[in-house]
């Protein structure tokens, strides 16, 4: 069943657009890598995607299923974040706003859910440290399990392993996987095409002509090719 | 010295001195959390250069109560200067530097040019550091700052979770249907709302001291949201009763001794930061 489908759609800011044309669905279960050079616009999509950007034109159409609040998302780290006074609890719990309504306090519930979601991440026994004080990989689960308690049906993920080494990338990349495993849906933004390849379902492939297919169809595409040779010839 | 202290706190203007100043102290020092870590701290700087200005723009006008044009002036101002600072096009801090400059010469000019007071320096002077008005309040402006101050304490406790959320992480925040935009514009409203109360208090150039002080005190020591949030609002308490008394001891200006008293206390806290 389509969570997402995307038709026609242009993107941009005032100086035009970056993107045209694109169109593309997200089946519940999938499995989508975003991938491209830098400045293709693909955060620029996903922020499309979670309504917090009009695009120029075109339509998102979001499955009955999935209200808006539904999407939970992991940011490209800012700078502001990082010398944040807070706990992993408080973060992990801020996840739970998108249930929250006017309601102030959270309550047992909510709890629960925070406790729950520490727990999948492996964060539990960090619960009381401070933020800023974590290793990077630790931070991402952190937020990790922030998104996860905003939704448990589409996770939204802006290069989620940038700056993390190899090790914990490729725990990073197995934890996302587990959590696809269990019936959520991922879109993620990547530079690392060989992970792109080797974990999703179907691939995006955004620049200057655009692809969007399985994978194996992007093996054989003309995007496919070019950039896993380029990839190829950097490594 | 205590009995000192006790002696002077039968006087009703000291004791309305230390109410005011406990609770504009307390309240700055709850929304200095946000605004320092959203790197908003030059906010609370420009409004209280608006605050002036519409001060002396009531003091020409002869208005009895300086309070109906100065709040809702000061509110306006902070409210667009959230949405300028958010735009990209039009450069926050430049505007807020424009209207805060703008409005110090104004103010100034004006009282310049229309004021019949024989000591005009003077009036300046403590519109601008705070001289001795503390002790001159009446009972009707303790009570205006009494029921705003416990106002915007009730609305930012309500509020604790969403502001901590959006703090945090605003994108996130909006992504999951939180509406930030209303959030951010209510801490606008209630940080210029501090504003002009603590305006009598310190005076307009010594706010924002007592509003990020406490703050990045309580940050050098605290590591979790909560515990920053409250270390700052007894800290900042501290500091006014401190400042207040000592002010009252030894002479000094109210405003500058709890600025200095806030200072001090940020150096020791910095030390300890240091120590960990
Ligand atoms: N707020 C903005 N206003 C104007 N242009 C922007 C803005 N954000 C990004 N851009 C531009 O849009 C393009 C795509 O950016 P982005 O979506 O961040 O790319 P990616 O995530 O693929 O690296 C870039 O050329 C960038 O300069
Ligand atoms: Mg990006």
């Amino acid at each position: 069943m389509s969570l997402l489908t995307v038709k026609d759609l242009t993107l941009g800011y005032n100086s035009g657009s970056i993107i045209e044309n694109l169109s593309f669905t997200v089946n519940e279960g999938d499995y989508l890598s975003i991938v491209g050079e830098n400045g293709s616009g693909k955060t620029t999509l996903m922020k499309s995607l979670l309504h917090l950007q009009k695009p120029l034109g075109g339509e998102i159409i979001v499955s009955n299923d999935l209200k808006a609040n539904e999407i939970g998302y992991l940011p490209q780290q800012t700078v502001l974040q990082k010398d944040f006074p807070a706990t992993v609890k408080e973060i992990v719990l801020s996840g739970c706003q998108s249930h929250m309504g006017y309601r102030p306090f959270y309550g047992k519930k909510e709890k629960a859910l925070a406790r729950e979601n520490m727990e999948l991440m492996g964060i539990l026994d960090l619960e009381k440290r401070c933020y800023k004080q974590l290793s990077g990989g630790q931070q991402q689960r952190v937020l990790l399990a922030r998104a996860l308690c905003a939704t448990r049906k589409l996770l939204l993920l802006d290069e989620p392993v940038a700056g993390l080494d190899p090790k914990v990338t490729i725990e990073m990349y197995e934890t996302i996987k587990s959590l696809n495993e269990k019936g959520i849906t991922i879109i993620m933004i990547s530079h690392d095409i060989a992970a792109a390849l080797e974990y999703s379902s179907h691939i995006l492939h955004i620049g200057k002509t655009i692809f969007f297919g399985t994978k194996k169809d992007y093996l054989c595409s003309k995007e496919g090719q070019s950039f896993t040779g380029k990839e190829k010839i950097y490594a | 010295m205590l009995d000192k202290i006790f002696f002077y706190l039968q006087y009703p203007f000291v004791r309305y001195a230390i109410i005011v100043g406990v609770l504009i102290s307390l309240s700055s020092s709850l929304l200095g959390v946000t605004l320092v870590l959203k790197r908003f701290s030059y906010i609370g700087d420009g409004l209280s250069h608006v605050a002036f200005g519409a001060m002396a723009v009531a003091t020409v006008l002869k208005l009895s109560d300086k309070m109906l044009l100065i709040l809702p002036v000061t509110v306006i101002c902070a409210v667009l200067l959230l949405k300028t600072g958010q735009n990209a096009k039009v450069k926050g801090d430049a505007a807020i530097a424009m209207l805060s400059v703008g409005s110090l010469a104004f103010g100034y000019l004006l009282m310049n040019i229309f004021s019949t007071s024989s000591n005009l320096t003077g009036d300046v002077c403590s519109t601008l550091f705070g001289s001795t008005s503390i002790l001159t309040l009446t009972l009707n402006e303790v009570i205006l700052c009494a029921v705003l101050s416990v106002v915007v304490m009730g609305i930012f406790i309500f509020m604790y979770n969403k502001i901590l959320a959006v703090t945090f992480d605003e994108t996130f925040a909006k992504a999951t249907g939180v509406s930030a935009d209303f959030y951010n514009t209510i801490t606008a409203v209630m940080i210029a709302v501090i504003i002009v109360l603590a305006m009598n208090l310190v005076g307009s150039l010594l706010i924002s001291a007592l509003v990020i002080f406490p703050a990045l005190s309580a940050m050098n020591v605290f590591k979790s949201f909560f515990k920053v949030t409250i270390a700052s609002s007894i800290l900042s308490v501290i500091c006014a009763f401190v400042g207040i008394m000592i002010s009252i001891l030894a002479g000094t200006p109210v405003g500058s001794t709890i600025v200095a008293a806030d200072v001090f206390v940020f150096l020791l806290s910095f030390a300890m930061g240091k120590k960990k």
